[in-house]
């Protein structure tokens, strides 16, 4: 293979919660297809993260006690990670990883954990006997030219500050907190987003479009243009999600928040 | 057997308002079955409820047989069945719910079919009822159990019941309220449940998987594989499945325990599972007619129950050797001269074993998944990606992605090297579709989630020949 990506993937056992894996298996199958070689190292506590190193950082969600496990060797990495960010590497982080690149996170027991401070955001938890957000969600994005599909469930409400930029806006669902219709945050190449289940394989267009730019990152204007997959029954995927994404449930409304991010 | 524990529920002089809501719900039951309504499970319990708010108090209340409550996130339908095989065997008649009637209404529901028409109900019949693991502290506090019987504790439907911390902590807050005379029955394997044991007055026993030569490979189904209490990552010993194995804290040297009912020189084939089985009372062979690590784990859970209640090994062996598989759970049936299996598969740890078991069959495989997203299957079908369906790869003939999320799987299945031949939402047509391409003389296996497990099973079952169709046995 001529090409290749590397890809850290922090802490892989403690934030996986909602079929996050997907998402890594479906940017390894869309590289492999194309004949770019994946290489994917996991990062995990006391493991020293080189901000020099990988051309995608991805974060998936956990519960609060995986958060507040992670919080001390996150902030420990911060700085680092902070580094990457601004030399272009792309990120991916989905709900409690999101959480913890923004700012801070006031979790439902009431404590503070520290966050990255990738995203100018700050996420609060409005307690335990708050609504949690969760159900599929449609959202309306700049960054991919079809809407991003996925399932949102998470307490924590998160706001946006003047330096980040929303990912995309809910046309359905909850978004960052079910209120101002923002969804995700951008900055530079690094995305955060609620959308969990498996955002990647159901939204082909932006998991091209993060392979596209780590591409970049590592061989600048060398980098390969990507050529296109036969991607009928993801789109057709993406398409049925958007047509359920109306129905509703009863007693959609969850119970037994606690704990949780 | 010892016939009560602790604080019980006055005993009943039956009131007017009983033996109204008794009749009100019976009518409802008879009437929902003559219409074939699934059996009536729910609407029975919740006209009776709404009659006489304490009608599963006030039945209970007559109970002296011990009270057995079954919960976890997998096994608790099987383990229910295992624990009612064995008390058969032992010659007790017991009241049991089925798999759909594990909510307080179902519970209800199962007492009023019981009862005689003026509220009464045989008082020396134990109880063996499944609980649904967000409903066991509402059950405690009405049904007052004798025994708890824990089986494992994975993700499931999350967007249900929370996470599994939520689970947990609601159950040891649970076992707080038992008294001393109660015994709390917990898988030794798993951390998490095996935790329980703090915090509680009940007796307690374990049980475990003595085995290591039947340790699989990691899964990525796993849970609780670090320790709450330090923060370090557990060692294994072995791993049998999800976080389930001989675990140990190499940080604070918490470990699992030497269980008082443990399995050894495992057995696992085609259609059955042999071991060892030793309770303090002496060793015993078992052989058990289900398949998988997994029903082995199950069986140990009945057998501690057993041993909760005093029962002899001797109804223990000929309980499980006497077992039959729960409803939708590794049935088989004969349609045209195929044989389909069905195996229920509704969260990543359950479908994981469902997997193995496939994959330890001989020949090319012939495969139907079917994906819905009912509140009953969970709304959220992301679990599909936590799932390790490669371990199927490149032993496939046939594979067929169905179901209201029917693209979902399809996707799924394509990343795992598995691109599935027909994707529908029909699931008669999928179906249909796997018996077609089928090769000649192989089983057809149907992985469903619960309400695909339902409409499968009927659409299997119209068109199953004569003779073939599976024994009706009340759900459970
Ligand atoms: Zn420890």
């Amino acid at each position: 293979m001529e090409y290749e990506i590397r890809i850290a993937h922090l802490y892989p056992n403690l934030m996986n919660i909602y079929g996050d894996r997907g998402n890594l298996l479906c940017l390894r199958w869309r590289c492999e297809a194309r004949d770019i070689g994946v290489k994917v190292e996991e990062i995990g506590i006391g493991h020293y993260f080189d901000s020099e190193s990988y051309d995608l950082i991805l974060i998936g969600g956990g519960q609060d006690r995986e958060q507040r496990r992670i919080a001390g060797d996150l902030a420990e990495k911060g700085e680092r990670i902070r580094a990457a960010i601004e030399r272009d590497t792309p990120m991916l982080a989905v709900c409690g990883g999101y959480q913890l690149m923004g700012r801070e996170y006031r979790t439902a027991a009431g404590d503070v954990l520290p966050g990255v401070g990738v995203f100018d955001a700050v996420t609060v938890h409005p307690g335990e006997d708050a609504r949690r957000c969760i159900g599929n969600v449609v959202a309306e994005s700049t960054q991919v030219d079809a809407p991003l599909v996925g399932f949102e469930n998470h307490g924590g409400r998160t706001y946006l500050g003047p330096a980040a930029r929303p990912l995309a806006r809910v046309t359905r669902g909850n978004g960052n907190n079910g209120e101002d219709r923002t969804e995700g945050a951008v900055h530079r190449n690094a995305y955060g987003t609620y959308l969990h289940g498996s955002l990647l394989p159901k939204n082909p267009r932006f998991a091209d479009r993060l392979i596209a730019l780590a591409l970049e990152h590592r061989y600048g204007a060398d980098a390969p243009a990507l050529s296109p997959l036969d991607d009928a029954l993801e789109l057709s995927a993406n398409v049925a999600a958007r047509a359920l994404s109306g129905r509703t449930w009863r007693g959609q409304a969850a119970r037994g928040g606690r704990s949780s991010s | 057997m010892p016939t009560t524990a602790g604080e019980r529920a006055a005993p009943v002089g039956i009131r007017l308002r009983t033996v109204a809501a008794v009749l009100a719900g019976k009518a409802a039951g008879s009437l929902a079955r003559r219409l074939g309504r699934g059996g009536g499970t729910a609407l029975p319990g919740l006209l009776a409820e709404r009659i006489e708010p304490q009608v599963v108090r006030r039945l209970a209340g007559q109970i002296r047989g011990p009270r057995v409550l079954v919960t976890g996130t997998n096994g608790k339908t099987t383990t229910s069945r295992l624990l009612v095989s064995i008390l058969r065997a032992a010659r007790h008649d017991p009241i049991r719910n089925g798999a759909g009637s594990n909510l307080m209404r179902g519970i209800a529901a199962t007492l009023l079919r019981e009862a005689d028409l003026r509220g009464g109900l045989a008082p020396e019949r134990p109880a063996v009822l499944e609980i649904d693991e967000a409903t066991l502290l509402m059950a405690v506090g009405e049904l007052h159990p004798d025994v708890i019987v824990f089986t494992n504790l994975f993700r499931d439907q999350l967007d249900r019941y929370g996470e599994i911390d939520a689970v947990a902590e609601v159950w040891r807050t649970t076992l707080g309220l038992l008294p001393a005379e109660a015994t709390v029955v917990l898988n030794a394997d798993d951390p998490l449940v095996c935790g329980l044991q703090e915090g509680t007055r009940a007796r307690i026993l374990t049980y475990g998987i003595d085995d290591p030569s039947v340790a699989g490979a990691a899964e990525h189904a796993a849970d609780s594989r670090w320790c709450p209490r330090c923060g370090r990552d557990y060692a294994y010993d072995a791993l049998y499945f999800g976080h389930i194995g001989l675990w140990r804290c190499p940080g604070c040297g918490d470990s699992r325990p030497t269980p008082d009912a443990t399995a050894t020189s495992i057995d696992l084939s085609d259609d059955a599972a042999r071991f060892t089985l030793t309770l303090p009372e002496g060793k015993r062979t078992i052989e058990l007619p289900l398949v998988g690590l997994y029903n082995v784990a199950n069986a140990l859970a009945a057998a501690g129950a057993a041993l909760a209640m005093g029962l002899a090994g001797e109804y223990v062996g000929a309980g499980l050797a006497a077992a039959t598989p729960a409803f939708g759970r590794q049935e088989r049936l004969n349609v045209n001269g195929r044989e389909v299996r069905l195996l229920l598969g509704k969260n990543p740890a359950g479908l994981n074993q469902a997997l193995h078991t496939i994959v330890a069959a001989k020949g090319e495989k012939n495969l139907v998944f079917l994906l819905n997203d009912d509140i009953a299957d969970g709304t959220d079908v992301s679990w599909i990606w936590d799932v390790d369906y490669e371990m199927l790869a490149g032993r496939a003939r046939t594979v067929i992605a169905g179901g209201q999320r029917a693209e979902d799987m399809a996707l799924r299945l394509k990343y795992a090297g598995l691109p599935p031949a027909l994707v529908t939402h029909d699931i008669a047509a999928a179906l249909q579709g796997g018996l077609l391409r089928s090769g000649e003389g192989e089983p057809l296996y149907v992985l469903p989630t619960y309400t695909a497990m339902l409409e499968a099973r009927e659409s299997l079952g119209r068109w199953a020949s004569a003779g073939h169709y599976w024994e009706r046995d009340d759900g459970i």
